[in-house]
């Protein structure tokens, strides 16, 4: 009998040529951000040069804080909102609006980001909101709190509910229940969905591009407005440096996830 | 009472606080955008009319209803630059689907018959690019296929050109960067569908002498049309209404909707127009979801 199911030779090759093609772009990035020479392609030997270039443009500096604090803010918001959502959706079963309710969550995770944005900036203009810090903050935190509650529900959706009726026929009212049977274990889904809404904000180009307003550029707006006038190898290091911060930041959320798995619970990948 | 109805009952009161916030800043902006779009251009602040004045009484809101009007979409449909942008759009769209369905397939594949072990870690690997900024990932291929860039140089010391060979401003730069970006949407449904397959059913069709095309095509291929499905839905919408791939990597000569979208907007600052291809780009997307969910719903009928 032939096995189909073992790897065969095309499965390997195929895994490999998809995985260096995800792969080694960002490696040559990398690589190019210690480059000496000012011209990106050719290499001069290894040099902090450009990441010591970035930490004296004003300009850069000001934007990436500006992104961390709107990644920060509105991704703490977005778990919020997002664990709720989640919860009212896998535990709240049948309420008024529901299907209203979960389309408009999961609409803006496909929906084209022009669109969103340009709705979002049409309703402060009309409310004649000041733009800035917190117009950027409320566009994202509407955007990744939906990534919040997919993550959220998946984990609650693989729960044992018997936990919780075992707490709530001990004498815990459903609140407290939640809060110390079922909040604990879906916590690890929390804290990922807490990273992908950071990881996103800190990303986005579009809906912050039309909710800022001037002088609060994020740091994607202002690399992408140096993108358009041509390479920089300063781009590289910020690149870099940002690269670096996501990876650590997955780094805390495996750990976060193996930590809570180590206490009995396996935990969910995201 | 169970206790799983009175946990309904709190968890319900969970949905106010997030319900609020989305009919806020998702449904009552949807409003704004129909609203302007059925408005005029104007040289104000804000640069349309009429302006809805809730304090001016009855008449003069009457008043400005009555100015609305749909010349923003007779605008849409008559103008060739708006109807290539929507055309252009869709091609983008449907070729880079192809090409990522194409792609992502033996890659899923490759990853669903992986040990257990192993799945677990490609799923991490085809994960961690998508958490990578998506700007620095198409940054990094106007790196690669800049004029003295990489590729070219490669390229010239095998041999293969004897000149570098433009690639950036090009659509193959375009598909090259909306493919990469992408990628991840497409392969982690498919990986779905391919991991919780039964192997036994394609060893059964190979034992009863099934060429392994065979197998594929009668058996693998159609059983994983669910993931092909939310795959191909995942990526071809994002794509319809994408700006930033297609301006940085393509030529400025045509235009996808997005980017015209961009423009009326920030450059010709055309409000109401702007709003108006929205409105279109938003109900020329619906159809594939409804189509989608329609098929979704034959088929649940059909495994009846």
């Amino acid at each position: 009998m032939r096995k189909l199911t073992r790897l065969s030779r095309f499965n390997v090759a195929s895994l490999a040529l998809g995985l260096a093609f995800l792969y080694l772009p960002i490696l040559i990035l990398v690589i190019y951000s210690f480059n000496a020479s000012r011209l990106v392609t050719v290499w001069g030997g290894w040099s902090l040069r450009w990441y010591h270039e970035f930490f004296n443009d004003r300009a850069m500096i000001e934007a990436a804080w500006m992104s961390f604090r709107v990644a920060v803010s509105s991704a703490t918001i977005a778990t919020l909102l997002g664990t709720l959502a989640a919860v009212a959706l896998s535990r709240g079963e049948r309420f008024r609006g529901r299907t209203l309710f979960s389309g408009m969550l999961y609409a803006p995770l496909v929906m084209p980001e022009v669109i969103t944005g340009l709705s979002l900036l049409l309703l402060f203009v009309a409310l004649n909101a000041e733009r800035g810090f917190w117009t950027v903050t409320i566009a994202h935190t509407t955007l990744t709190m939906c990534f919040v509650a997919v993550v959220v529900q998946s984990r609650l959706g693989s729960l044992d509910r018997s936990l919780e009726e075992a707490a709530m026929d001990l004498g815990c009212d459903p609140v407290r229940a939640f809060v110390a049977v079922t909040l604990p274990l879906i916590a690890p889904a929390i804290v990922a969905g807490w990273m992908l809404a950071f990881t996103l904000s800190l990303d986005d180009l579009v809906i912050a591009s039309f909710t800022t307003g001037p002088g609060s550029a994020t740091l994607p707006i202002r690399i992408y407005s140096e993108v358009r006038l041509g390479v920089k190898p300063e781009i590289n290091a910020i690149c870099t440096l940002v690269i670096a911060l996501i990876a650590a930041v997955i780094v805390i959320a495996s750990l976060a996830s193996k930590l809570s798995s180590s206490q009995g619970e396996s935990a969910a990948p995201l | 009472m169970s206790a799983r109805r009175i946990f309904a009952r709190p968890a319900r009161f969970a949905a106010i606080a997030p319900y609020v916030w989305m009919v806020l800043f998702f449904l009552v902006p949807f409003a704004f955008v129909l609203k302007i779009s059925l408005s005029q251009t104007a040289i104000a602040q804000p640069p349309y009319e009429p302006v809805f004045d809730l304090t001016a009484g009855w008449e003069a809101l009457k008043a400005a209803f009555a100015a609305l009007g749909i010349d923003n979409f007779r605008l849409l449909v008559s103008d060739d630059i708006y109807v290539f942008a929507y055309v252009r759009s869709l091609t983008v769209a449907v070729t880079a689907t192809v090409l990522l369905l194409l792609i992502g397939y033996p890659i899923a594949y490759g990853m669903a018959r992986l040990p257990k072990r192993w799945q677990a870690v490609a799923m991490v690997l085809v994960i961690v690019p998508f958490w990578t900024s998506f700007l620095i990932r198409i940054y990094a291929w106007i790196n690669i296929l800049q004029h003295d860039g990489l590729l070219n140089q490669i390229l010239l010391a095998l041999h293969l050109v004897s000149q570098p060979v433009v690639w950036l401003s090009t659509d193959t730069a375009m598909y090259i960067g909306i493919v990469y970006s992408y990628l991840p949407f497409m392969i982690l449904p498919l990986y779905a569908t391919l991991a919780k397959m039964e192997p036994m059913l394609e060893e059964a069709a190979s034992d009863l002498g099934a060429p392994p095309w065979q197998v594929f095509w009668l058996v693998t291929f159609p059983l994983s049309l669910p993931g092909v499905g939310a795959g191909v839905l995942l990526c071809f919408i994002p794509i319809v209404g994408e700006f930033v791939i297609p301006d940085l990597l393509a030529g400025s000569n045509s235009l996808m909707i997005g980017q015209t979208l961009w423009l009326e907007f920030f450059t010709n600052k055309d409000w109401p127009v702007a709003s108006a291809a929205a409105i279109v780009l938003l109900v020329v997307l619906l159809l594939p979801l409804l189509l989608y969910e329609r098929l979704q719903k034959r088929q649940l009928e059909q495994g009846r």
